[in-house]
């Protein structure tokens, strides 16, 4: 592997009394997919959101450890969160659109970091995003409309969308697909493998069929710590831990 | 026999026959499957006996007196000469007679026979309503007999019987706020005859006072309402300039910035301002904020009074901080943490978040909030009674004098009035203006709430 963007060494979380995330390394490249999976409750969802320092929003969190973006330390003083998060940006398990336009869904970031300085900067940063999300064609013609009115795959692609448009270079996904149907599914994984030319992605899903479709890597999650990490072909065919294979074979989770 | 004896005697058949249907529901239960628990069919034979029967005595006892003055009046000529128009008070005397107020006095024929009719009136109402109670409780207890068998569905029709009760339960407030309204109305409709409604509400002369003597000194009465209302919005845009900003930052400074910890102080400590009562507001008003503008007003040079707009719209101002703060940081609090999270993800601070996407989506539910606190401003009595002066001034300064519909409406009704005066029908006008006014604002409100809850779910 090259050097890798992100470098995870050693990560403990606690909500609370509880551990939630036990010692974790992790690394991971440029313009890779990544995929985390295992069951419920294994701390997957936990773990990408320290990428972003999202556990922050949550009062009772705690995190020790080191989590380097291109050898800075994210947890450090000096970080800028904000910062950061224009960097790693976050797609989530539910779509979350604005209660505004969809143009406004977009710009939203652009606009808060000041990335541009005309309005025509702004319209082509917006068309280029809804391009690169795939949802430029359904939505050219009604940029106006409130992000809310279009369907739950259109919402995520928008998501996407604003996601982009602040220009990250990683791109979190925490179960983006969960509440989507199959065609809206197969869209967005579509599009991930797009986005892998540009960004790096960390993806978390309960889908083994998804995550062997859309990533390169795969990292297998139990109970907070991670008990197997590899190429995607070798996890799903020859898995090195009991644990493992007995969760990609459907004995629990 | 009283109200309370009927009740009883109700009660006592309810229970009786509760206990008939549970126990015989136990004793058919061992042989056959029954539809419902043997709960339902005591419950159902309760409700049938009980509630018809109450009813019926509830609705005769109130309409009682008018019955029995019926009957007076159509029996009452036959025995006595009484012209039409001297009923009403040959009958309030017969009433102070029966009541001993009056002493009854044998040489007088109106005593002797107007009181038979009288006695006898009031004898043949108490009895039909014994015999009319009698067969209601009869048809109920052989209906809940008749019912109380294995293959009747008492679940289904006591669930049914519940609905009813509780529909009738919730129709009596919409019945009293009708009733309210319908009073207002009428009292209103009296002084538009004597007053022209397009002078009181575009007159901008306020002097309520009608000459009681024909030779009394005094005009007949300006009623014009613009400077009454003019009073109540002068005070109720100071209220919402205090409360609109304190209320709403201190919701988001609990809801989006207080840990958990502090806002379980905070946020009772701040709702107690809407449990102090009006009045102990309305001193504070009237002996401190009152005086220190003066005094302020002293030192600046300028000549004012202690009465005075800004001194009430202050303090009504903190008063209706709790409405603006608690349903604020409620609607606050319902805007879903993903779409923070979502802009938290693109980057922006937690203000840019807060005035981007959280204040945004939570505006209709701010607005409904505001919304109310100006119609409890626009309602409120006692600290305008106490602290802003009584004269109808037409003024934008708020720190002249004003008054408000509410403070006017308890002046003209205090004392001695003739109820029929120009002076004292129009505090129901008034009163009928602010009712409608409130009442539209409630109902945007309501509506503006509605449509935000639309937006979630």
């Amino acid at each position: 592997m090259d050097k890798p963007i992100f470098q995870v060494k050693g990560v403990d979380v606690f909500y609370g009394d509880n551990h939630a995330i036990k010692s974790v390394n992790l690394d991971i490249a440029r313009n890779e997919v990544i995929s985390l999976i295992g069951p419920s409750g294994c701390g997957k969802s936990t773990f990408i959101r320290c990428l972003n320092r999202m556990n922050d929003t949550i009062e009772s969190a705690r995190i020790s450890g080191e989590v380097l973006l291109e050898g800075e330390d994210i947890y450090s003083k000096e970080m800028d969160v904000v910062m950061l998060r224009a960097r790693v940006g976050m797609v989530f398990q539910k779509p979350n659109p604005f209660p505004k336009s969809i143009y406004d869904n977009v710009a939203y970031g652009p606009r808060i970091h000041g990335l541009v300085d005309t309005r025509s900067d702004l319209d082509d940063i917006v068309k280029e995003s809804l391009q690169k999300a795939g949802l430029w064609e359904e939505v050219k013609d009604r940029l106006t409309a409130i992000g809310t009115s279009l369907s739950g795959g259109q919402q995520q692609r928008l998501c996407i969308a604003r996601t982009i448009a602040v220009g990250p270079e990683v791109i979190l996904m925490d179960e983006p697909c969960s509440a989507l149907d199959p065609i809206a599914t197969a869209k967005i994984e579509d599009l991930i493998d797009e986005l892998r030319e540009k960004y790096a992605i960390v993806i978390v899903t309960h889908s083994m069929q998804q995550a062997a479709r859309v990533s390169q890597r795969t990292a297998y999650f139990h109970l907070g710590e991670i008990i197997e990490v590899g190429d995607t072909d070798q996890i799903f065919t020859n898995p090195k831990e009991r644990l493992t294979e007995d969760y990609i074979t459907g004995r629990f989770g | 026999m009283s109200l309370s004896a009927y009740f009883v005697i109700n009660l006592i058949l309810a229970l009786l026959l509760y206990l008939y249907g549970r126990s015989r529901a136990i004793a058919f239960s061992s042989s056959r499957k029954l539809f419902a628990t043997k709960g339902y069919f005591g419950l159902h034979n309760l409700l049938v006996a009980f509630v018809p029967s109450f009813l019926f005595v509830l609705i005769y006892t109130l309409a009682e007196p008018g019955m029995i003055r019926y009957l007076v009046q159509s029996a009452l000529p036959s025995v006595l000469d009484v012209e039409p128009e001297s009923f009403q008070f040959i009958y309030n005397e017969l009433l102070n007679v029966h009541a001993e107020i009056i002493p009854f006095d044998a040489s007088n024929t109106t005593h002797t026979l107007g009181l038979a009719v009288y006695v006898g009136a009031i004898n043949t109402v108490s009895i039909s309503k014994m015999l009319l109670f009698g067969s209601i409780v009869l048809i109920a207890t052989m209906y809940a007999l008749y019912r109380t068998n294995p293959s009747f569905n008492a679940r289904v029709h006591a669930e049914l019987m519940i609905k009813w009760i509780l529909m009738l339960l919730s129709m009596i407030s919409v019945i009293t706020t009708f009733g309210i309204l319908l009073s207002v109305l009428f009292e209103s409709i009296r002084f538009f005859g004597q007053v022209s409604i397009f002078d009181f509400l575009f007159g901008t002369q306020w002097s309520p006072q009608t000459a009681i003597r024909e030779d009394q000194v005094g005009s007949s009465g300006a009623f014009g309402a613009v400077p009454v209302f003019g009073g109540t919005l002068l005070i109720a845009l100071v209220a919402m300039a205090v409360a609109i900003p304190f209320g709403l930052f201190s919701a988001i400074f609990l809801s989006e910035y207080a840990k958990s910890s502090t806002k379980d102080i905070l946020k009772p400590i701040l709702e107690i301002l809407a449990g102090i009562p009006t009045v102990v507001y309305g001193y504070f008003a009237a002996l401190v904020i009152g005086p220190f503008i003066r005094e302020l007003g002293d030192n600046l040079g300028w000549q004012l009074t202690s009465e005075s707009a800004l001194a009430v719209g202050l303090v009504m101002g903190v008063m209706i901080i709790p409405f603006v703060s608690s349903i604020s940081s409620d609607v606050i609090s319902a805007v879903p943490m993903s779409l923070r999270e979502g802009s938290y993800g693109c980057g922006a601070t937690k203000s840019e978040t807060i005035r981007n996407v959280v204040l945004p989506a939570a505006l209709p539910g701010i607005i409904a909030g505001v919304l109310l606190a100006v119609s409890r401003a626009i309602g409120e009595t006692m600290i305008v009674v106490m602290a802003a002066g009584l004269a109808a001034n037409l003024t934008f300064n708020p720190l002249e004098p004003v008054t408000t519909v509410t403070a006017q409406i308890v002046t003209l009704l205090v004392g001695d009035q003739e109820f029929d005066s120009a002076k004292t029908l129009a505090a129901f006008a008034l009163g009928l203006v602010l009712f409608v006014v409130t009442l539209l604002l409630n109902i945007y409100a309501l509506h503006v709430v509605r449509k935000y809850r639309e937006q979630y779910e």
